[in-house]
């Protein structure tokens, strides 16, 4: 193993780190600007004014107890995250275990894989839609809970609402989970698994001290996925949600459309520094980077 | 590379065009270099349409290619696109098609350019609701953004309105409209005459109101108004004081569960009414005739309050010049000559000219569509769909009962930034 580090991995790293100061870290910058710039009617004008984000957080402190717009959105969108995270981690783990353990033929493992990957055939949007005429007024569900004598008045709650939002979310990103997860448990050594079961551990016993511990990396990378899809999501909440569940998303995008980009600029700033703050606390937790 | 490069095209004419550009380009004034003027003319004979989707028919533009030789190319993108467009890539497109109450944002800008009245044929015959906000003689509401308020330019390339009528004119009027509820009679199973229904508590969650924040918070307005609860001065122009009662009205309702949804496109709305979701709501008039067409009965009901109305015409980038200007001119004329009109009219929405629009259609249609007539015979969509049966008549009458109500205009408040962020708080709530 050589030690020289000549100029070679730095060239060969140049074109992905240009592209991202072109792409990602220019945009950013300006994204920073902007929001300290003052608008009226449809110009923007370069100032430096710390307005934008008073006007993001307006009477957020003085209304205490009572929530703020702003508060009210955050925490809507974080009541999501937390849900979503939890089920798509629940199923997610599930669905990889019973890849990584409980299948045994390697052919049977990649095709059942595969199988996981078919909705992704179609778009987003459809199968976010699709959900409607199941859950609608007088959608499936509600005409065969009907039928068999169940209900008699049709279930409201079942669409345009957070159960509707959940289960879409779910829906959507619990693949997102299974893969990363899948992929750290192929990379047990199974000889670890079966030395936990002769030093006598149950298989509860397996799972929680061996299993999880090295499936950590995984979890965390699709915690990942999963938490920065939902806050920054903003046409499931809108769609499934009936537009009458606030997300973050939204807010900037109406922003957008009257052309109050400053405005929407720190609301996207704040929204970004959330998002870092969760992924940091994250990390802090699994060291990705050694695991890897 | 030069392999791919010249897979697909054949050498030979990428040779070509490559000096019919460089021709182009070095040449300059020479004549009698017949392959460049003639992909110059070309050029001058395509323009690119800015506008939304609902007004961009390929029938149209395949009329006027076949009158006029002029291709239209279609950008459609939403109404706010539109607006982003005009204000930070004024140099993407020819000629837009857009609303009347952006242009009190548009104009300051300097991005479009007042048209010439005097290069306009059918100037003089455009509906009197433009030039003098009038119908038959009768004065129109002016609450909100009035097209006759913003039609005139002080001069070519102004900043400014003028308060007199001019040569320069801000937008040459294409489609308008008087919009109101659509219902399901069906569901409903009363008459529905006022606007104060869409807050009636009979209609919890079964009620919806447009996303749109300038338009929703109007319907709103129209809805509080006929309640009783307060007197708007301008519902296109509230106070800080208003938009806070009315978005606080607004979020009491919604907390008492009066909203199945909010909706933000003309497809959303579709859907919330013809599945039933929904039996009463902010709609557009095609979006009444599309749930029609799936054979369910919905109405686009006249209220006794009034319409809320909006208006759109075409307006040029300011630097456009040359044949482009020359073809635009001509397009526009086409399209006021009556064929478009009629096209227009036929879809429910109202064009700009009468008369020529009259003499482009039949008899019976413009009985039904302009005058409220009963059906002589079936009406057909342009796209050959029937919608609506012999003996029916018009929801709302005609064109002058129709327009004659007009409560108020589309509006750009002064309060706008304040709106929005009021909006957002009823979505939050």
């Amino acid at each position: 193993m050589s030690t020289r580090v000549g100029i070679a991995p730095y060239l060969q790293a140049l074109p992905l780190a240009l592209v991202f100061f072109l792409f990602l870290v220019i945009p950013l910058v300006f994204i920073l600007v902007v929001s300290f710039w003052t608008y009226e009617n449809y110009s923007i004008q370069p100032a430096f004014v710390v307005q934008n984000y008073m006007d993001v957080f307006d009477r957020c402190i003085v209304r205490l107890p009572d929530l703020c717009t702003t508060f009210k959105t955050y925490l809507s969108t974080l009541y999501f995250c937390v849900i979503v995270w939890v089920l798509t981690l629940l199923i997610g783990f599930t669905v990889a275990y019973f890849l990584a353990f409980e299948v045994r033929s390697k052919a049977v493992q990649s095709v059942l894989f595969l199988v996981c990957t078919i909705p992704f055939w179609t778009s987003n949007v459809i199968r976010m839609i699709s959900w409607i005429p199941l859950l609608g007024r007088e959608g499936l569900v509600n005409q065969t809970l009907q039928n068999i004598g169940a209900i008699d008045m049709p279930l409201d709650w079942l669409l345009y609402s957070k159960f509707s939002v959940t289960i879409t979310f779910v829906h959507l990103f619990t693949f997102f989970m299974v893969v990363p997860i899948y992929n750290s448990m192929l990379r047990i050594d199974r000889s670890l698994i079966e030395a936990a079961r002769d030093a006598g551990a149950t298989g509860w016993q397996t799972l929680t001290n061996v299993i999880i511990p090295l499936s950590k990396t995984g979890i965390a990378i699709g915690s990942i996925f999963v938490v920065t899809i939902v806050m920054g999501d903003f046409i499931t909440i809108g769609l499934m949600g009936g537009q009458q569940i606030a997300s973050v998303g939204k807010t900037i995008s109406v922003e957008i459309s009257y052309l109050q980009f400053p405005i929407a600029a720190a609301n996207a700033v704040v929204l970004l520094l959330t998002v870092l703050i969760m992924i940091f606390a994250l990390t802090r937790v699994v060291d990705i980077r050694k695991e890897l | 590379m030069t392999d791919k490069l010249f897979s697909g095209v054949s050498r030979r004419s990428f040779l070509k065009t490559t000096a019919a550009v460089a021709g182009t380009i070095g040449a300059g004034k020479i004549t009698g270099f017949p392959y460049v003027s003639s992909a110059r003319a070309q050029e001058a004979k395509t323009l690119r349409y800015l506008g939304t989707a609902v007004n961009q028919s390929k029938e149209i533009a395949d009329k006027v290619k076949e009158d006029l030789g002029i291709t239209i190319e279609y950008v459609p993108v939403t109404t706010d696109e539109v607006t982003k467009r005009i204000i930070t890539q004024p140099n993407t497109f020819d000629i837009v098609d857009t609303e009347y109450f952006s242009l009190k944002k548009f104009v300051p800008s300097g991005n479009l350019m007042g048209m010439d009245a005097t290069k306009i044929k059918e100037f003089d015959n455009i509906t009197p609701v433009f030039t003098k906000g009038e119908i038959g003689g009768k004065k129109i509401g002016d609450q909100g953004t009035a097209p006759w308020e913003v039609l005139y330019l002080k001069e070519n390339k102004s900043k400014e309105f003028a308060t007199e009528p001019t040569q320069w004119i801000s937008l040459i009027p294409t489609t308008y409209n008087a919009d109101t509820l659509g219902i399901r009679p069906d569901l409903i199973g009363r008459p529905i005459e006022s606007w104060s229904e869409l807050l009636n508590p009979e209609f919890k969650g079964k009620a919806s109101i447009l996303n749109i924040p300038s338009i929703g918070i109007m319907d709103a307005a129209m809805a509080i108004e006929a309640t009783g609860k307060y007197k708007y001065p301008d519902k296109g122009n509230m106070t800080r004081d208003e938009i806070d009662m009315t978005i606080a009205t607004l979020i009491e309702a919604k907390q008492a569960g009066q909203f199945r949804a909010l909706w933000s496109d003309f497809n959303e709305s579709v859907n919330l009414m013809s599945s039933g979701e929904v039996v009463i709501q902010s709609m557009w008039s095609p979006a009444v005739t599309a749930v029609r067409g799936k054979g369910i009965d919905c109405v686009f009901q006249p209220l006794k309050e009034g319409y809320r109305a909006w208006a759109s015409g075409f307006a040029l980038p300011a630097t456009l010049e040359g044949p482009k200007l020359d073809a635009a001119y001509e397009f526009v004329n086409w399209f006021l000559s009556g064929w478009a009109g009629a096209f227009l009219n036929r879809q429910g929405y109202y064009s700009g000219v009468l008369p020529t629009a009259k003499a482009a259609m039949e008899p019976y249609e413009w009985a039904y569509w302009m005058e409220g007539k009963e059906a002589e015979q079936d009406i057909k969509s342009p796209s050959g769909e029937t919608i609506a049966l012999k003996g029916a008549k018009r929801d709302g009458g005609s064109y002058e009962e129709r327009m004659g109500a007009v409560a108020c205009w589309n509006a750009v408040m002064d309060e706008d930034a304040y709106m929005v962020r009021k909006w957002n708080e009823f979505v939050a709530a």
